[in-house]
């Protein structure tokens, strides 16, 4: 048993059909999504697949590939989406410039609470990361002056956009779906550069064993803190999509439930594989979808199917299929 | 501002953190002993805040809903661990968390189903209305109860947990399960009984906010919140710590409550911040269990 004993690692050891065409993970899940639209019932949901993707893909950074169970991903969530709104609407900074800057200051705010939340371990981190979220949380909640207080962040409008010269209508679901499909892509491109790097096979490693990560003399607390970081810059990014997207930015986006749902999305989907966040807000949003349709009590149902996992399939949708095609190759 | 202002203020803020104390014991205890962070701790108190209002309008006495609800829904609770939670002993130490969270989305959405999405008032009982002269100031009858049942219920289960066989029996399977086991205890039956407890304190906090807070399917969330901050600041596993710290965080935000009220919610966060900066175990947590 090597340090890494991830699906994708065992990939590198033994490459069989399967393992080869996931090498090419990014353009694969990239040409999924450019047909996603045409698949899906509804240009929106297709769009909300996107954003809640890319908020989920980053927090599997730090889940699914460093272990680390947080429960506050929906501060860095928000802090992308307010961010991005206050910067559009009360200082009137251009689309793109805000998404960058939300960026920057979301990574800032997540380098603050994760050098509170990564000095602890296990359970407390869970924890003290759900408080310190729900501090964010009500520090929104206060502060309404800037962040409209209870009723979210109004005011600004994203109609008409210029990309690169080109003025793109915003309005229009199509193009709204690809102009967001970029940030996508360059989210997961990004990720799977860090997972490809010498510091993913560290986060990794203190996945699997932390003292033994430690004798080995990598710097535990630091990759920690990195990888909070680099998680939160991700799923905050899928905030800026969301602000671009909605026009609006709801308070509830801060409030544990959602990070609680972006657990939910991992499981769903997978943990510890590069497709499976996508999977899992895919399968959370239609099933969410479907079931409110005949019942408005759809999070019993949701919540049922979440512990269902729990029990029986761990490794989500995607991750079991994974391994059930890979054991399909293997027999002679 | 007046001194008797402050003290009454004090009062209330033990009240508050009476409850927080009760609720965060029963979080705290079921750690020390099954290992298991219960995230449907939240749902639960304000399930046993629901049980309370529905049994005491059902015997048209507050005091039969302040007795039942937490044996009813601690009955409950050992329900969960024997149909759920004990199929993931032994797995990763997050399997049980993310079970319990995803319950809690079963048992809010349960709860608005029977009861409806709109908060409920809690009437408080009769003999407790109206406020009490201590001398310096009036305050009201309803927290003074609470304060002085929080009391009785901790020394109870101090003195059980301490001079008893049950509890020698529970605190020596915290320890060392295996050993309790080639002794021959059922250890099964002791995780049982811990985590019936641990609900039914969740219960009994939720029945004794009940006149303090309005009753409605969202009160968990935040209790939650405060249960955890609680145990983090007391440290995870620690009686003494959730007593300490309950007193500390219900003390901190009565008293910014009076002079910046807008802090209260925040208050105890900052607090938690700090503990953890100095201490990372928590003020009475031992370096090395939450690993």
């Amino acid at each position: 048993m090597t340090l890494r004993s991830s699906g994708e690692a065992l990939a590198k050891s033994a490459p069989g059909g399967l393992d080869r065409i996931l090498d090419h993970r990014v353009l694969l899940s990239i040409a999924v999504l450019a047909v996603l639209p045409w698949l899906l019932p509804s240009k929106a949901l297709a769009v909300n697949v996107l954003i809640y993707g890319v908020v989920v893909m980053g927090y599997n950074l730090l889940f699914g590939y460093t272990g680390l169970l947080s429960f506050g991903q929906a501060a860095f969530f928000g802090a992308g989406a307010y961010f991005t709104g206050i910067a559009i609407g009360r200082y009137g900074v251009p689309w793109l410039a805000a998404v960058g800057l939300a960026v920057l200051l979301s990574t800032c705010l997540a380098a603050v609470i994760g050098l509170v939340s990564t000095r602890t371990r296990g359970i407390y981190f869970s924890m003290v990361t759900l408080a310190l979220a729900q501090l964010v949380y009500y520090v929104a909640l206060q502060a309404a002056s800037f962040t409209g207080g209870e009723n979210g962040l109004r005011g600004f409008t994203v109609d008409r956009i210029n990309l690169l010269g080109l003025q793109v209508n915003f309005l229009d679901p199509v193009n709204k779906y690809y102009v967001l499909m970029v940030f996508a892509a360059l989210a997961m491109w990004f990720q799977s550069r860090i997972l490809n790097s010498p510091f993913g096979a560290v986060i990794e490693a203190i996945r699997e064993n932390e003292q033994r990560a430690r004798a080995c003399g990598y710097d535990v607390e630091r990759s920690k803190l990195v990888v909070f970081m680099l998680s939160g810059a991700i799923s905050s990014l899928g905030g800026c999509m969301l602000a671009l997207h909605l026009s609006i930015v709801p308070l509830d986006i801060l409030h544990y439930q959602t990070s609680g749902m972006i657990v939910m999305m991992v499981l769903l989907g997978g943990a510890r594989s590069f497709f499976g966040p996508f999977v899992g807000a895919a399968s959370f949003l239609i099933l969410e979808d479907v079931i409110s349709l005949w019942t408005p009590h759809w999070q019993i149902f949701v919540g049922a199917i979440f512990v269902l996992f729990v029990l029986f399939l761990p490794k989500g949708i995607w991750g079991t299929l994974l391994d059930a095609l890979r054991i399909g190759k293997a027999q002679p | 501002m007046d001194l008797s202002l402050i003290v009454m203020q004090l009062l209330s803020g033990i009240a508050l953190g009476a409850v927080l104390v009760i609720t965060a014991l029963g979080l705290t205890i079921v750690f020390g002993m099954l290992g298991v962070v219960n995230f449907a701790h939240g749902a639960l108190f304000m399930i046993g805040a629901y049980a309370g209002l529905y049994l005491a309008s059902l015997t048209g006495s507050f005091w039969w809903g302040l007795l039942l609800a937490p044996i009813l829904i601690g009955a409950f609770g050992m329900l969960i661990e024997f149909v759920l939670i004990r199929r993931l002993y032994g797995r990763s130490i997050d399997d049980p968390l993310l079970l319990t969270f995803g319950l809690s989305y079963i048992l809010v959405e349960g709860v608005r189903i029977v009861f409806g999405s709109d908060g409920i008032p809690f009437p408080t009982p009769p003999q407790l209305i109206g406020v009490l002269d201590l001398g310096i100031g009036f305050f009201p009858r309803y927290r003074l109860f609470v304060i002085v049942l929080v009391a009785v219920v901790l020394l109870a289960l101090w003195l059980t947990l301490e001079k008893t066989r049950v509890g020698l029996i529970v605190r020596a399977g915290a320890r060392d399960p295996t050993i309790m086991q080639v002794l021959g205890v059922d250890i099964g039956r002791v995780w049982l009984a811990i985590f019936g407890l641990g609900v039914g304190l969740a219960a009994l906090g939720g029945v004794l906010a009940g006149p303090m807070r309005s009753v409605n399917p969202e009160m968990g969330s935040l209790v939650l919140a405060e249960a955890f901050v609680v145990t983090v600041i007391g440290g995870l596993g620690s009686i003494v710590g959730a007593v300490v710290a309950g007193l500390m965080v219900g003390i901190s935000i009565s008293l910014v409550a009076l002079f910046a009220p807008e802090m209260a919610t925040i208050v105890m966060f900052a607090l938690m911040a700090v503990v953890l900066l100095i201490r990372p175990q928590g003020l009475f947590g031992v370096r090395g269990r939450t690993a």
